[in-house]
C-alpha cells in the first residue's frame, strides 16, 4: 500500500530541498517527491503547515537491555524513541552483559527486530567487560553489527590502551566513541564543581576532568592518524579544543546533548536528582560556548543521551542517585526551543546535526529524504507548545528534569521504513 | 512571630528573623538549662527519635539531653553509614519511624541532602545535625547565640573562620547564619581545602591565616580529619601547623578581645595550641552548653509549629 505525505515543507540538506512537497512511499521506498503529485488510493496524511524531514538519528542513547529491563527494554526504549521523532537510534553498551562479544549485538539487533517500533544499531565495547584493560574482540563486533564502540559511561584511562584502540578499530573502519572523564580528577563527584558543589556540599567534577581527557582523546588521533568522535560535550574547554582540533585538520567528531545546551549546575538546586547526569550539568558560561560550538559547527552531532533509571534510583540521596536522564521525547522540542527558536540554528542545521551527521558518522546510510532512499520520516509541528508531562513518556522511566517545561516544537508522525510508527502524537 | 516551619534543614534558606526568632528562645532555654531545677514540661507528650549514620557524642548527648530536659520521649537509633548504601532505603527507615507516631526527627547523615530527602518524605519534624558537607545548623546557631552572648550583637562583627573549610558542613552554616545577622564573614585554609566559588556565598576568602586574623572579633577553627591528609589534600598535620595553626602569638593579631571557638572535638596541638584552648579568649566549653540551650528552644519551636497549640494548615 502507498503512503502519501502531503503539503509539507520538506527540508532535506543533502537534497538542498527545502520548500512544500508531496511524498509519495511505496514498499518502505520513497517512490516520488514533487509538487501536488495525484495519486489515488492509499494512505494519506496531511502534513500542511508542518515540517518533513529525515527522520532523527541519535548516536547515543542506552536503551538497558538486557540486564536492566526494569528501567528500559528495547520495546519500551524504541517506542519512546519513536514518539520524540526518532526513526534510528545507537545504543551504548554498558547492559548486562555489556555488549563486548557477538552474542550481545546478535540479541540486540533480533530483539529490535521483534519489538522495535525503530531501527537500532548497537554499539559495541572498547574493552572487554568495559573494564578499561583488554581490548574487545572489535572485529567481530563489527561484523556481527556493531557501528561503533565505546565504553560510553567509563573512560579508557590507560591511554597506551586507547592509542591501541584506535589503532586497531581503524583496521574495520568502525567509529571510536570516547566518554571523555579522568577519573581522578572526578574524585567520586557527583556534580559540577562549582557554586553549586560549594553551597550543597557534595563532590564537585571539575571541567578539566574532561577537558583533559579530550584534549589526550584529540592527540592520540592525531598521532595514530585515526579518527575520533567525543561523545557528550559539556564544557567550554572541551569545545575550544576540538574547534582548534578540527582546523588543524584532525579528524575529530564532537556531539552534545539538549541538557547541555538548555540546563546549568543550577537545575540542581536543592538536591534534584532528576538532573543528575555525567558530564554534570555546567555553567552558563559552558552552556554559552556549547551553543557557539552547536552554531559554528564544532559540534556535529546532537544526541539524546537517552539514559533511563527507575524512580528508587532517583529518589535516594543526591551521592547515591543514579546519573542521567531520559532524553527521546524532549530532544526536538529542547532543540526547537532553545536553537531554532532564538535564531542559533536553522531547520537545516537541526537536520545535519540530527539526522545527517550522526548517520554519517556512524556510517548508517540514513539521514536523507530522496528518490530511492529508505522511507524514514519525521513530520512536526514547529510552533505548537507543550508542557512537558514524564508520565506520559513512553519510556518506562520517567527521570528527566524538563517536567514541566513549556517547550515549542511537537512531533505528529514518525516513519520507520515506510512504516507510520506514531500518528497525530499517537504511537500504533 | 511565630515559627511556622515544619522542619530545619539548614541556615541557607531561613530568614534573619527566624534565626534570631530561635536565639531569642534559646535565651530562655539556657535560664531552664543554668537553674536548680532541670525540668519543664515543654516536649511533655511529645517524642523525638534521633536518626545517626555517622558517629557522634556531643550532638546527641546535646539533643537527647535538649529532650529530656523538656519531658519528651526519646528514642535513639544508630546505623552504620556502610548499611545506607545496602541496606533499607532512608525514606523507608524515616516512615517506619514517622508511622511509630514520631514528632521529630533528628538526623544525622553521611551525605549532603539526607535530611531534605528524609523530611520531604515524613509528616515528622526534621532536624539537621548535621549532613554531609552541606549544613550542621544547630551547631551555627550554638555559635552565633554564644557570640551574642558574649558580644551582643553579630553585626559588623569581623569573623575568621580557619582551616578545611571544604569538607565542613559547620562552615558553611556559619557562613549562611551569620552574614544574614551582618557579620563580616572571612575564611582561611589551604587553597586545597577551599571551595570554589566562596566569594559568591558572601565571604571574603585568604589563603593566610594572618590576612584573616587581623582585627578579628571571632576566630572559628575548624577540625581537620586526618584522612584528608592521607588523601594528599596537604602535605602533613606539622606543616598546616606550621601555617594554620593558632597560637599565642598569632592570636595577638585580632582584636584585644577576640573570642575563640571550635566546634569540637579539637586535635590540640594542630588546629589550636593547648594554651589558646585553655587560655581567656577561648568559649569552647561555654558553645557545649548554649548547644543544649538552642537544641531545647528548636524542639520546642518545630513541636509548636503553627502557634500555640492551633493546628497548621
Amino acid at each position: 500500500m502507498k503512503l502519501i505525505i502531503k503539503n509539507g515543507h520538506v527540508v532535506d540538506v543533502r537534497t538542498g530541498r527545502n520548500g512544500i512537497f508531496d511524498i509519495v512511499i511505496e514498499k518502505g521506498i520513497i517512490k516520488e517527491i514533487g509538487k501536488n503529485i495525484e495519486v489515488t488510493g492509499g494512505d494519506v496524511i496531511d502534513a500542511t503547515g508542518k515540517y518533513v524531514i529525515p527522520g532523527l538519528v541519535d548516536a547515543h542513547c542506552h536503551l538497558r537491555d538486557p540486564g536492566y529491563e526494569y528501567k528500559e527494554d528495547i520495546e519500551s526504549g524504541t517506542a519512546s524513541a519513536a514518539m520524540g521523532g526518532f526513526t534510528s537510534v545507537a545504543c551504548m553498551p554498558n547492559t548486562n552483559p555489556p555488549i563486548d562479544n557477538q552474542a550481545v549485538v546478535k540479541y540486540v539487533i533480533n530483539k529490535a527486530k521483534q519489538e522495535g517500533y525503530v531501527n537500532v544499531y548497537p554499539i559495541g565495547t572498547i574493552t572487554k567487560g568495559q573494564k578499561g584493560e583488554e581490548l574487545a574482540e572489535i572485529g567481530e563486533l563489527k561484523f556481527a553489527g556493531a557501528v561503533a564502540i565505546s565504553d560510553d559511561g567509563k573512560p579508557v584511562m590507560n591511554s597506551s590502551l586507547m592509542k591501541r584502540a584506535l589503532q586497531y578499530a581503524s583496521m574495520f573502519d568502525i567509529t571510536v566513541i570516547s566518554h571523555c572523564e579522568d577519573l581522578n580528577l572526578a574524585d567520586e563527584g557527583v556534580i559540577n564543581e562549582g557554586y553549586q558543589s560549594t553551597v550543597m556540599g557534595l563532590r564537585g567534577i571539575p571541567a578539566v576532568a574532561e577537558s583533559v581527557m579530550v584534549a589526550r582523546d584529540i592527540l592520540l588521533a592525531e598521532y595514530t592518524n585515526t579518527s575520533i568522535h567525543i561523545a557528550h560535550v559539556s564544557t567550554e574547554a572541551s569545545v575550544d579544543l576540538i574547534r582548534h582540533a578540527k582546523r588543524r585538520g584532525v579528524n575529530v567528531t564532537a556531539e552534545t546533548c539538549p541538557h547541555y545546551f538548555s540546563l546549568t549546575e543550577d537545575a540542581c538546586d536543592g538536591f534534584n536528582t532528576m538532573a543528575k547526569v555525567n558530564p554534570p550539568l555546567r555553567t552558563r558560561r559552558d552552556v554559552e560556548a556549547v551553543i557557539e560550538g552547536l552554531r559554528d559547527g564544532t559540534i556535529d552531532i546532537i544526541a539524546t543521551d537517552h539514559a533511563p533509571h527507575h524512580i528508587d534510583e532517583k529518589n535516594v540521596e543526591f551521592n547515591l542517585a543514579a546519573n542521567g536522564l531520559v532524553g527521546f521525547e524532549t530532544a526536538l522540542p529542547l532543540v526547537i526551543t532553545y536553537l531554532v527558536k532564538p535564531g542559533i540554528l536553522t531547520i537545516e542545521d537541526v537536520v545535519r546535526k540530527m539526522c545527517l551527521n550522526p548517520s554519517r558518522i556512524l556510517g548508517l546510510n540514513k539521514g536523507v529524504i530522496d528518490e530511492g532512499r529508505c522511507a524514514d520520516i519525521t513530520i512536526f509541528d514547529m510552533n505548537e507548545e507543550q508542557i512537558i508531562d514524564v508520565n506520559k513518556f513512553k519510556s518506562k522511566s520517567k527521570n528527566s528534569p524538563f517536567h514541566g517545561f513549556k517547550l515549542s516544537g511537537v512531533v505528529y508522525h514518525t516513519i520507520v521504513n515506510g512504516r507510520v510508527v506514531v500518528r497525530e502524537k499517537v504511537l500504533l | 512571630m511565630s515559627f511556622k516551619r515544619k522542619d530545619l534543614l539548614g541556615l541557607r534558606d531561613i530568614s534573619a528573623e527566624e534565626i534570631q526568632y530561635i536565639l531569642d528562645t534559646a535565651k530562655t532555654m539556657k535560664l531552664i538549662l543554668t537553674s536548680n531545677n532541670k525540668k519543664t514540661p515543654h516536649l511533655q507528650g511529645k517524642s523525638v527519635v534521633t536518626l545517626f549514620y555517622e558517629n557522634s557524642t556531643r550532638t546527641r548527648l546535646s539533643f537527647e539531653l535538649a529532650s529530656k530536659y523538656m519531658g519528651a520521649s526519646s528514642a535513639n537509633i544508630s546505623a552504620s553509614a556502610s548499611s545506607v548504601a545496602k541496606g533499607e532505603t532512608l525514606i523507608d527507615t524515616g516512615k517506619t519511624i514517622d508511622m511509630m507516631g514520631t514528632d521529630i526527627i533528628v538526623i544525622r547523615h553521611p551525605m549532603s541532602g539526607a535530611p531534605a530527602l528524609l523530611a520531604k518524605n515524613v509528616k515528622a519534624s526534621v532536624i539537621n545535625a548535621g549532613d554531609g558537607m552541606n549544613e550542621h545548623p544547630t551547631q551555627a546557631l550554638l555559635d552565633m547565640f554564644t557570640i551574642m552572648e558574649k558580644k551582643g550583637k553579630l553585626e559588623d562583627l569581623k569573623i575568621a573562620i580557619i582551616g578545611d573549610i571544604y569538607h565542613s558542613r559547620v562552615a558553611r552554616s556559619n557562613i549562611w547564619g551569620m552574614t544574614k545577622l551582618g557579620a563580616k564573614v572571612c575564611v582561611a585554609g589551604p587553597t586545597t581545602l577551599l571551595p570554589p566559588c566562596m566569594s559568591k556565598m558572601g565571604v571574603k576568602v585568604y589563603s593566610t591565616i594572618q590576612e584573616a586574623l587581623i582585627d578579628a572579633d571571632v576566630i572559628m577553627g575548624l577540625r581537620i580529619q586526618q584522612e584528608r591528609q592521607k588523601k594528599g589534600l596537604f602535605p602533613s598535620l606539622r606543616e598546616y601547623f606550621k601555617y594554620f595553626g593558632l597560637d599565642e602569638k598569632r592570636l595577638k593579631l585580632a582584636k584585644k578581645d577576640v573570642l575563640v571557638m571550635h566546634p569540637g572535638p579539637v586535635n590540640r596541638g594542630i588546629e589550636l595550641t593547648s594554651s589558646v584552648i585553655d587560655g581567656d579568649h577561648s568559649v569552647i566549653n561555654e558553645q557545649v552548653t548554649n548547644g543544649v540551650a538552642v537544641r531545647m528552644a528548636l524542639l520546642y519551636l518545630l513541636t509548636r509549629r503553627g502557634g500555640t497549640g492551633e493546628t497548621d494548615n
